[in-house]
């Protein structure tokens, strides 16, 4: 007798692991560590390595809410905004003498009304994100600049500088810690639970995923309120950190969080994508403009380095199904 | 075995790093940083070639001229760490947010860097003095007299600034309102904001040029907005109706002059408030004390008044009789 066998998979699950994007990725981590480890004799410093986590770790946080949010075919540009304008409240209220848990609570209520704000308007009058968060991030930040002008809100109470300044253990930043907690609830949710199979069942066919009785405006719905609330989370963090409130605060992160998703290897147009690839990415990020700010390499040539970054990340697994399909 | 081969990589990495680092730190020179509010832009090129002059004339200073993409205090800040993690001593910062890069400067100071600010300036408590390149009223003055020395009839002058939040500009502007009284005749009519960005300032002048068609003179308080003002006036063929005065450089503004759109125009010299910045910053890392005179060397000396602050110098008119001589300099 001769049988043959029809392979169930093409690939085995180890070879698929690593000629998988996360460790494509890994590679170029590992590579920028230890560029940056020979390059300049300050990089392998806990202390530095430390501070060159403060570079990622607040873009990050609304990096995962943004990766679930595009990997559920949608987008949201007014997460800068958003940062803005739960800065701004947080400041009004440290100025009447609202307390450091008021004021948490404040930045995190801020960022989720921002966020019902956009899903609403995307989720119930069927708008696209792109222009309605184009919209709304000239509107939440054009609030603050109407509130703060060309002043400053100072005078937070000194406890809550700990959310940007403080460490939980020797060089262990609490940034960076949340930065983790929050990691690993974003991994679980969108990997381990019945939620997480539907945004990527909605961003892969909208239209069947609601054939299918997922309450997709919902699942929408909650994303965008978690993306609010993330970004109230980094508000929160920021403003600690800089231990003042403008309305110019965290100008131009929407686009470097989306940069951050997309190396990652979220795709763009939804429906795949991970959070330990935007982990990396994040690190990714992170590493490169630390290290090229060591060298004192100026801001634009890092810039270079990350587009040419994004794009050969991208480019680089066509290419090869491309060359390997010859 | 993986892990094993990782760790041991690892260890030799930070053996080489080490060694890298102990020939890097035999070098004695002082490493003094000029940090600015964006790279590219004219007048702060000019201030780096200043700090060199300052450092080839001290000798043993190593100048790192550096800054953010664009005018954030959060790039400004990533800059600030990487300075003090490569342990630079001495920082001397145009800051683009008095208040948000204290923290990072705080710790600067903590970690033992001499921290001062020069051009636009950090709240009291982020650095040891501020160098003001001249005194604000005299600037709020002189530009309000630039456009009156044009306008005998007097008439309708607008400003256009830089961004709501630029410190400088803001106190320029207010000083100029506060001696508007003084030009009878003179009506400011608006204040507008081109963010420093060449278009947007562009098309602010142009707002205004519809908006105000009697205008006899845009008043801008920076070299971005000078410039495109300048360009907007010339576009709009009203050269010899508008008159585009404020702060610019004389590179950029040679053209401007020459064309007839600005009659004159004034700054303070970018080379000496790097120079000057540079030696303040080596005379106190050195040990001088801060409450007395400091050396500026060629500039003479200046001594801090009560909020830790110096001018530099009065700002200097240009026009056509002399922006040949200056343009080719800065």
């Amino acid at each position: 007798m001769n049988t043959r066998s029809i392979p169930d998979r093409l690939q085995s699950p180890l070879e698929r692991k690593l000629k998988s994007w996360e460790s494509l990725l890994l590679l170029v981590a590992i590579g920028i560590f230890v560029a940056n480890s020979f390059a300049s004799p300050y990089f392998l410093n806990a202390w530095n390595l430390s501070d060159a986590t403060f570079n990622f770790t607040e873009k990050a946080m609304i990096a995962f809410a943004m990766a679930l949010l595009i990997i559920s075919g949608e987008i949201d540009l007014s997460v800068a905004s958003i940062i803005a304008l739960a800065s701004t409240a947080m400041g009004a209220a440290a100025q009447v003498g609202i307390g450091t848990e008021g004021l948490v609570l404040i930045g995190l209520a801020t960022g989720l009304v921002c966020g019902a704000f956009n899903g609403v308007l995307v989720t119930a009058l069927g708008l696209p994100s792109i222009v309605v968060t184009i919209g709304t991030m000239s509107l939440f930040r054009g609030i603050s600049f109407i509130i703060l002008g060309d002043q400053a809100y100072r005078g937070y109470p000194s406890d809550f500088a700990f959310f940007g300044q403080g460490y939980v253990w020797w060089v262990i930043s609490f940034e960076f810690v949340l930065f983790a907690i929050i990691a690993v609830i974003y991994g679980v949710f969108l990997h381990m639970t019945n939620f997480g199979r539907t945004v990527y069942a909605i961003g892969n066919n909208p239209t069947g995923a609601l054939f299918s009785g997922i309450r997709v405006g919902r699942v929408k719905f909650i994303l965008f309120l978690l993306t609010g609330l993330m970004s109230g989370i980094a508000a929160i963090c920021l403003t600690s950190r800089l231990g003042s409130t403008r309305p110019s605060i965290a100008t131009g992160w929407e686009l470097e969080i989306v940069t951050m998703v997309v190396l990652g290897g979220v795709n763009i147009l939804g429906g795949s994508g991970s959070i330990p690839g935007v982990v990396i990415a994040a690190f990714v990020m992170g590493l490169v403009t630390f290290g090229l700010g060591l060298l004192n390499v100026p801001g634009i040539v890092m810039s270079i380095v990350i587009g040419g970054l994004l794009i050969s990340v991208i480019a680089l697994p066509r290419l090869w199904t491309m060359w390997s399909a010859r | 075995m993986k892990r094993r081969t990782f760790t041991s990589l690892v260890a030799g990495l930070s053996m080489a790093a080490g060694m890298m680092g102990t020939t890097a730190m035999a070098q004695d020179d002082m490493r003094i940083a000029l940090v600015v509010k964006a790279l590219g832009i004219g007048f702060f090129e000019a201030a780096a070639e200043g700090a060199n002059e300052a450092a080839a004339e001290l000798g043993g200073v190593e100048i790192i001229y550096t800054g953010p993409t664009s005018t954030t205090a959060e790039g400004q800040i990533e800059v600030i760490n990487s300075l003090i993690a490569q342990g630079v001593d001495a920082i001397a910062i145009s800051a683009n947010d008095p208040d948000a890069v204290v923290p990072a400067l705080k710790r600067a100071m903590d970690r033992g860097i001499t921290v001062i600010s020069w051009d636009s300036g950090v709240a009291e408590e982020g650095r040891m003095m501020h160098l003001n390149p001249s005194s604000t009223p005299l600037i709020g003055n002189t530009i309000l007299k630039l456009a009156a020395d044009h306008m005998p009839d007097g008439g309708e002058v607008a400003i256009l600034s830089a961004t709501t939040t630029s410190t400088n500009q803001n106190a320029w502007i207010a000083a100029a309102e506060e001696v508007l009284p003084n030009y009878p005749g003179i009506n400011l009519v608006a204040t507008v904001y081109g963010d420093d960005l060449s278009d947007k300032s562009y098309r602010e002048a142009q707002g205004l040029m519809q908006t105000y068609p009697d205008l006899g003179a845009i008043i801008a308080p920076t070299t971005v907005g000078i410039l495109a003002a300048c360009q907007a006036v010339s576009d709009a063929g009203k050269i010899g109706e508008i008159n585009v005065t404020g702060l610019g450089l004389p590179s950029e503004m040679a053209g401007c002059v020459e064309s007839g759109a600005t009659k004159s125009f004034a700054i303070w010299n970018p080379i000496d408030l790097g120079y000057s910045a540079t030696m303040i910053a080596h005379s106190l890392a050195t040990g001088t004390d801060a409450s007395g005179e400091i050396s500026m060397g060629r500039m003479g000396t200046v001594t801090l008044d009560d909020t830790g602050s110096a001018a530099m110098a009065d700002p200097f008119t240009y026009d056509s009789s002399n922006i040949d001589d200056f343009k080719d300099i800065f």
